[in-house]
């Protein structure tokens, strides 16, 4: 058994392509996707360097980052990728991975807006727009964020004031209690 | 000719003018539209982003609903709930055992028969040009649209168009008599899933895109998705507070430019619920009068 493998380097690799189907084994490091990436700028590790980590098990920058957040999931990167890698499905991958293994994530506020964003479909079957700003306002410490849209939003008749809930809420419900974060913990 | 119809959560909102615009179009193409009964949201971004069974069990229900309805092709205008439409019934047709799954989340199984359409790809392919051309009263007198798509044509499940290069929408607008112009960023981000928690983001995206339209003469932004459209709208005023002030770029939905060619009124297609006034460049082309 080669050093390498004793130490668990494939460990990160094996649980990406487990979770996704994507091995990032292929990936060669031409920095296409990190070209492409509209949300580069912001972000503080690389698309390429996202997969390099996974490459080398590193885990504890990789699920932390704020990256894995801010990533929009345009599928530019997916679709540029020379050896066909969909690296925004590993990036969805990461982004379970992180809350599976409950580390502190690098965006909390997106975290927050979506986990708001599914309460209201949980609780109505829809997403209720205005309230999901306005929870999310509260939960952020920002409750005057936007404000200024608000008026013509309403004047304009885009905002509507009250959610609609669907008939088999129930069910909806039953869905959310039976669905699991990851595919293979149900296999 | 009787189709689904699979609004989604924003089409009732913000979006409102891409419904009231897509069924006044349909009526005066003579297609009934019927809403899939009990809808859920799809699950958007926030459900793939946080459990992989619920993204998948969200869409799962509609097809089910669509297909209890006897309904074989059902439009779904926003990208993203037409691409988890699309994509999971792709996903159950090849995997058995996830099918299993969602059959037992879901509580009723799907079998497979409901073809999902976007907005795009139903006037181009079912509906065809020639047949839309044939509905329209008036010209959009060579209005210099830029045709924005966002990333819909590189969504998982939909293959519609070129990744790169789409030109769908492009050829609508030159039916419609408009000028569809050549501009560079078709497919950029636009950033609106940023929108309300990485604000920032989304202003240097939209500002990006509406500069790129404004540098190749376009008077107006033709868009096909809800969220691009509502993202591209309300921020320009604060793109303008932001990075100096510019001129406002009418971002339409492309729903709404056929609806100009077919004569429907002005409130009919929502136009009066856009952000930016759109009037200015309208009445300039005489497609509109004052």
């Amino acid at each position: 058994m080669s050093y390498l493998n004793s130490q668990g380097i494939h460990q990160l690799r094996d649980t990406i392509l487990s979770i996704s189907g994507e091995d990032v084994s292929k990936c060669i490091q031409c920095g296409k996707c990190s070209g492409g990436c509209p949300v580069s700028p912001e972000m503080d590790i690389q698309p390429n360097q996202v997969l390099r980590l996974v490459q080398i098990n590193d885990r504890k920058p990789l699920l932390g980052c704020s990256t894995i957040w801010i990533c929009a999931s345009c599928q530019t990167c997916s679709v540029r990728c020379p050896e066909d890698i969909d690296i925004s499905k590993i990036m969805d991958s990461l982004r379970k991975l992180a809350l599976e293994e409950k580390v502190p994530v690098g965006e909390k506020n997106v975290v927050k807006f979506d986990e708001i964003f599914l309460d209201l479909i949980r609780k109505r079957g829809r997403v209720h727009e205005l309230e999901l700003v306005m929870r999310y306002n509260l939960a952020s410490r920002q409750p005057f964020k936007d404000a200024h849209l608000g008026p013509v939003m309403l004047l304009r008749g885009k905002l509507g004031l009250l959610g609609h809930r669907i008939k088999e809420v129930g069910r909806i419900r039953e869905i959310f209690k039976n669905s699991k974060r990851l595919f293979r913990d149900s296999r | 000719m009787q189709v689904g119809y699979y609004p989604g959560c924003s089409l009732e909102s913000s979006a409102k003018e891409f419904d009231l615009s897509i069924r006044a179009v349909f009526e005066a193409l003579g297609i009934s539209l019927k809403e899939i009964s009990d809808w859920n949201c799809c699950g958007a971004s926030p459900a793939h982003y946080l459990n992989e069974e619920l993204a998948a069990a969200l869409p799962y229900r509609n097809l089910v609903k669509a297909e209890e309805a006897g309904l074989d092709k059902v439009i779904s205008p926003c990208p993203a709930c037409y691409s988890h439409m699309k994509h999971v019934h792709e996903e159950v047709g090849k995997d058995a055992r996830l099918g299993d799954r969602l059959r037992r989340i879901v509580g009723k199984g799907y079998e497979g028969k409901v073809d999902s359409k976007h907005f795009l790809d139903f006037i181009n392919g079912d509906i065809g040009l020639e047949r839309l051309k044939s509905s329209l009263k008036t010209s959009l007198n060579g209005l210099r649209v830029a045709s924005y798509y966002g990333c819909l044509t590189r969504l998982p499940g939909v293959k519609i168009d070129d990744v790169e290069n789409p030109i769908l929408m492009d050829g609508i607008i030159e039916a419609l008599g408009g000028e569809p112009l050549n501009w560079s960023h078709k497919t950029e981000c636009c950033g609106a899933s940023l929108s309300v928690t990485r604000t920032e983001i989304a202003l240097r995206l939209v500002r990006s895109i509406v500069e790129a339209a404004q540098e190749k003469g376009a008077q107006c932004i033709a868009v096909v998705c809800p969220l691009c459209q509502s993202n591209l709208d309300t921020r320009q005023g604060d793109v303008s507070k932001k990075y100096g002030p510019s001129h406002k770029m009418p971002i339409l939905y492309v729903s709404q430019l056929i609806g100009l060619g077919q004569k429907l009124g002005f409130e009919q297609l929502g136009l009066n619920r856009l952000i930016i006034n759109p009037r200015s460049p309208l009445i300039e082309k005489g497609i509109i009068e004052t």
